[in-house]
């Protein structure tokens, strides 16, 4: 598995995975305009990744996405939505949490990308968070290869 | 339209009891996402795009995973007999289920009618009505799960980090065991 598939799969994945990574960040970023959101293109980013370590192998997908880095991005996202969610109280007109401080007090144009306030910036903690746990998670359960041995047997 | 939704149900039902029959556990892994993808399909045809997205992402990385888990382990096939008890206890909770679920049903609107139709003072009136203006996002599913209703959000957030932080204590390479535990077999990576 460490050598990945066949040179078909190998080249096929070598051809899509830009694209699905672009559509991962679009479905992100126009998650308040069209149907999706910081789940969905989270977990498209964290599919890339996926794909990367089942043609290629976990050694190439982790050249490209560390483990450490992963863990940081996974913290920085959780972190990121909280501070937004805080920061409604501080500079927020309202004073609540999750105050959309940004929209309510310069709104942008309706249906343009800064139109939202902190629903965008939501949007991408959400996807940091969500892509970079999941990819996480399979790494570690592609990595882990487990005997179970009974108390005095021979290895 | 009720006819084509008769179908998809029919067609998950079949799937669900291939996935509980079958012996072999592949078999019953791919039974489940045609369930899942039942289910999605379900939804676009209640025109319901951003409920059915997050399924289609999260059903693919599922199957992927769990048939990466079961091909490596060695797993191929279920063993073992069902017990006449536990059997008879299931199917009596399942007929209680069955009877609150019919007093529940009476309540639910006509299917494929949405709630704000019988319910005069629904929230979601409020939202649809005011959510261009307040929240500035065109997208109303995201206006709601990240502005009116953020701290939901905010609480499947933290289900999803707490979560995979215990899936990466089980599953990490050294396990901290004390001195005084009794001695039981060892894992090896």
């Amino acid at each position: 598995m460490s050598n990945g598939m066949t040179p078909i799969v190998k080249t096929i994945t070598g051809w899509v995975k830009g694209f699905i990574l672009v559509f991962g960040i679009y479905i992100v970023l126009y998650g308040h305009l069209t149907p999706g959101g910081g789940f969905a293109g989270g977990v498209i980013i964290a599919m890339t990744f996926v794909l990367i370590t089942l043609a290629f192998g976990k050694d190439e997908a982790l050249k490209r996405f560390r483990i450490g880095i992963a863990s940081e991005l996974d913290s920085v996202g959780a972190l990121m939505f909280l501070v937004i969610a805080l920061l409604g109280i501080a500079g927020g007109l309202g004073g609540t949490f999750f105050t959309n401080f940004i929209a309510k007090s310069n709104p942008g144009e309706p249906y343009s990308l800064m139109s939202a306030g902190t629903i965008l910036l939501s949007n991408i903690a959400i996807a940091l968070k969500v892509g970079s746990s999941l990819f996480l998670v399979f790494i570690l359960l592609v990595m882990t290869k487990v005997l179970y041995r009974e108390p005095g047997e021979k290895p | 339209m009720l006819e084509m939704m008769g179908l998809l149900l029919l067609f998950m039902i079949i799937a669900a009891i291939v996935a509980i029959e079958t012996r072999d556990i592949l078999a019953a892994i791919i039974s489940v996402t045609a369930v899942g993808f039942g289910v999605i399909i379900a939804f676009f045809y209640m025109r319901a795009p951003d409920v059915a997205i997050v399924p289609i992402v999260v059903e693919v990385l599922v199957l992927v995973i769990l048939i990466r888990a079961t091909l490596r382990v060695g797993l191929k096939t279920f063993v073992g007999n069902r017990d006449f008890f536990g059997m008879m206890v299931t199917m009596a909770m399942l007929f209680v289920i069955f009877l609150a679920a019919i007093r529940a049903f009476n309540d639910l609107p006509t299917f494929g009618e949405p709630v704000i139709t019988r319910m005069m003072d629904a929230p979601s009136r409020l939202y649809i009505a005011n959510g261009l203006k307040e929240t500035g996002a065109a997208n109303i599913v995201t206006a709601v799960l990240l502005d009116y209703r953020a701290y939901d959000t905010l609480g499947e957030a933290t289900v999803l980090f707490t979560s995979i932080i215990g899936a990466i204590a089980v599953i990490r390479r050294k396990a901290r065991k004390k001195p005084s535990e009794p001695e039981v077999g060892e894992w090896e990576e």
